[in-house]
């Protein structure tokens, strides 16, 4: 069977020979000028080094400019979409049509994937963005595995999924933590941790934590748990999804060094070895149970839950 | 936001300037009964919901049937009928779509509003005739965005609630298409769109009009230390929370109207008829007063007074002047009750005897002090005298909802004008 690429997404340039060769065969990177919730912050010389890195590996690289854009911004892409098509980029990936305009007039060739997270939720509007140059649809994270499989049969772009990390569940504009603490009177306060990225909002009536943390696209929370299916990627596999996403925010480097190691085994399993990947599908969650830090539970995300509207 | 004046919106008139081109007031309705309202209270443009498709999937939705007598209703003011299609479709809401489209198109609704391409490429497909507007779930907040959905054949484009009134004013000058923003009523605090609380807190998807408003929760703030996690709040302050201020942008009409925008929208279509007519024609007099003389134009404090008497929550302009402040959020405070409250409907008045013929909407007795207003009216105050019931029996009080009573009143009202009450 076809195997799924392995995306994962880097927090420092020094993390890319590790990841290589724990299996990863792509990557993720930006900068948060231009690009949405990222492990790590790579600057233009990152990304080059990075490039040159991954090619050197034989992997790709793929440079997030998904932000949601106001004009200011939307005037300076086309100096850097042209940027990452210099650097030798493999792709680049956007929400917001601008890019599209931007990359029409400055990199016409350029890949492009198309990634709004939530609002990625049927197969036509995957071949919308299709039709309009994109090779890629990133599926949005709140899809049941039936639904993320029959979008994989009907579409006419390649399909990228999450099977492992946090999730965004909400991203406002506005400085949420620090004007809670502009209304507590403590304004330093957000100032000395905004790069520490460690606060939680806790949900006391479900008893959830959801990590917080604000940047210079406003405010972002994240799910209580990470999603995991190293022991459920069978069916994805045969549905012919072309990547699977790991995602490393707010994890350590060598956390996802460890991740990467082990979703690469089980997708080779999964593809040459299906019946046995089957009857070892726990050992799987069990080695990644081992290495999971005590405040972020482990669940399925919404492959496997209903939702009503 | 200064005001630029705009020759391209106006003309000369006996040596005295007048804007030609008015921007469309567009208010929601969740029910025929507030379709009516809408329309007789001076909104150009109503937008509903219909039975799917929509955001609101708790509001009051139309049926085909009503959807059509609310255009026919409509077209008798020149007003014309929106329809909400903004959810972010699954795979199972495909099917379906084209006779959905095609019944809106037959009830004769003027345009729908939308975030989803599948809807916009169905619609075009189908209903040929219907406009397609892009919704604000789409957080459109630049203008080459804008430019993008212009060649896509759009005919309007909502603005994202984040866009400044700069941003607006350029993004009017570089594309020519039709710009709607919201200028009144309740809003996320998140980019509509990119919410997906009360996915993960309620099994709701909120892409499907399913929000549980989860962002209005409170929430304890901690962070994550080496030796366990740490509060980040004290006893005495209130919880972490991200309500935000209702948006109110009543003294930015004038800079609106100047930069061309063509469609300003009030934001509700669960609210009732009293907050609709009250805010509905707040805004038509501030536009009416404004295009008519924009240099003599004067801002008048009783039309915020006016707005104060249907409100739940304290307001602010949000981004129309950048970052909105940590003023603009709600700690601690879960709304407010509006000062005053609906008390009655007029249905008729005998200018003969100087009785109105009202419907109860709330309880009120003799010697209360209640206020009228409506489109044909300036608003007055007056005491309640006597009250009778239909068949002239003297009453206590106006006890029962929607009990018809008679009384005297001092200056004429129409029908459909309101009566409210301070509250105490
Ligand atoms: S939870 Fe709040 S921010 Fe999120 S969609 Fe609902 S109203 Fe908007």
């Amino acid at each position: 069977m076809k195997k799924p690429e392995l995306l994962v997404t880097p927090h420092r340039v020094e993390d890319l020979l590790p990841l290589s060769e724990a299996g990863a065969d792509a990557f993720v990177v930006g900068e948060q000028r231009y690009g949405l919730r990222l492990a790590g912050e790579f600057n233009r010389e990152d990304v080059k080094k990075a490039v040159e890195l991954a090619h050197s590996k034989g992997k790709k690289l793929y440079v997030a400019v998904n932000a949601i854009f106001h004009n200011d911004k939307a005037e300076e892409l086309d100096d850097y979409i042209a940027f990452v098509q210099d650097a030798g980029a493999d792709a680049i990936i956007f929400g917001d049509p601008a890019v599209l305009m931007a990359a029409r007039s400055v990199a016409p060739n350029m890949p492009l994937h198309w990634s709004t997270e939530t609002t990625a939720t049927n197969y036509f509007t995957c071949n919308y963005w299709g039709k309009r140059g994109a090779v890629r649809a990133v599926l949005s994270r709140e899809l049941s595995m039936e639904a993320v499989i029959e979008i994989t049969e009907q579409a006419e772009v390649a399909i990228e999924v999450q099977v492992h990390g946090m999730t965004c569940m909400f991203q406002s504009k506005r400085p949420l933590l620090g004007h809670y603490f502009e209304y507590q009177g403590k304004v330093m306060e957000i100032e000395n941790r905004k790069e520490a990225k460690n606060m939680l909002l806790h949900d006391p009536e479900r008893n959830n934590k959801y990590p917080i943390f604000e940047d210079e696209n406003g405010t972002h929370i994240m799910s209580p748990n990470d999603i995991c299916i190293i022991d459920e990627l069978g069916e994805l596999v045969e549905a012919g999804v072309d990547s699977f996403k790991v995602d490393g925010i707010l994890h350590s480097p060598e956390y996802l060094v460890e991740v990467t190691r082990l979703y690469r085994q089980a997708i080779n399993l999964c593809a040459e070895n299906p019946e046995e990947y089957e009857d070892t599908k726990e050992e799987w969650l069990e080695r990644i149970e081992a290495i999971q830090p005590a405040h972020r539970p482990l669940d399925t995300g919404f492959f496997f839950k209903e939702t009503v509207y | 936001m200064t005001v630029t004046v705009n020759d391209a919106i106006s003309t000369i008139v006996n040596g005295k300037r007048v804007i030609t081109k008015k921007p469309e007031l567009l208010a929601p309705a969740g029910t025929l009964e507030k379709l009516k309202i809408a329309v007789h209270y001076g909104a150009d443009a109503v937008y509903i919901g219909g039975q799917e498709y929509g955001l609101r999937s708790n509001a009051g939705n139309f049926t085909f049937e009503e959807m059509k007598e609310g255009v026919e209703f409509a077209k008798q003011y020149g007003a014309k009928i929106y329809v909400t299609t903004n959810i972010y479709a699954h795979n199972e809401n495909i099917d379906g779509l084209e006779d959905y489209l095609r019944g809106l198109e037959e009830a004769g609704v003027a345009g729908i509003i939308v975030a989803d391409p599948l809807i916009i490429e169905t619609c075009r497909k189908v209903a040929p005739n219907v406009e397609v507007h892009l919704s604000t779930q789409q957080s459109l907040s630049n203008w080459r965005a804008v430019q993008y959905w212009k060649e896509e054949g759009l005919h309007r484009v909502v603005l994202a609630r984040e866009t400044t009134g700069e941003e607006m004013r350029k993004i009017k000058e570089k594309v020519d298409i039709e710009i709607e923003t919201f200028i009144h009523g309740a809003m996320c605090i998140a980019y509509s769109g990119r919410c997906v609380l009360s996915n993960h807190m309620t099994a709701r998807d909120s892409n499907r009009g399913g929000c549980c408003q989860s962002c209005r929760w409170d929430y304890d703030l901690y962070s994550l230390e080496e030796n366990g996690e740490q509060a980040l709040f004290s006893e005495e302050d209130a919880p972490f929370a991200m309500s935000p201020k209702d948006l109110r942008l009543v003294e930015s009409l004038p800079s609106m109207i100047e930069m061309g925008i063509d469609s300003l929208k009030i934001e509700g279509r669960m609210k009732s008829i009293h907050y609709i007519a009250t805010v509905v024609s707040v805004y038509r007099k501030v536009i009416d007063s404004y295009c008519a003389d924009p240099e003599s134009f004067e801002f008048k404090q009783e039309w915020l007074d006016e707005l104060e008497k249907c409100a739940n929550r304290p307001a602010a302009p949000a981004f129309f002047e950048g970052m909105p402040s940590a003023d603009e959020q709600l700690f601690g405070v879960h709304g407010k009750k509006a000062s005053h409250d609906f008390v009655g409907l007029v249905l008729d008045y005998d200018n003969e005897t100087g009785m109105v013929t009202l419907q109860q909407r709330n309880f009120f007795r003799p010697g209360d002090e209640v206020e009228f207003f409506g489109p044909e009216i300036e608003g007055f105050t007056q005491k309640v005298e006597t009250i009778w019931d239909e068949k002239g029996n003297e009453l206590d009080a106006a006890r029962h909802p929607l009990q018809v009573v008679r009384f005297k009143v001092e200056q004429p009202v129409y029908p459909n004008n309101m009566m409210r009450k301070e509250l105490a």
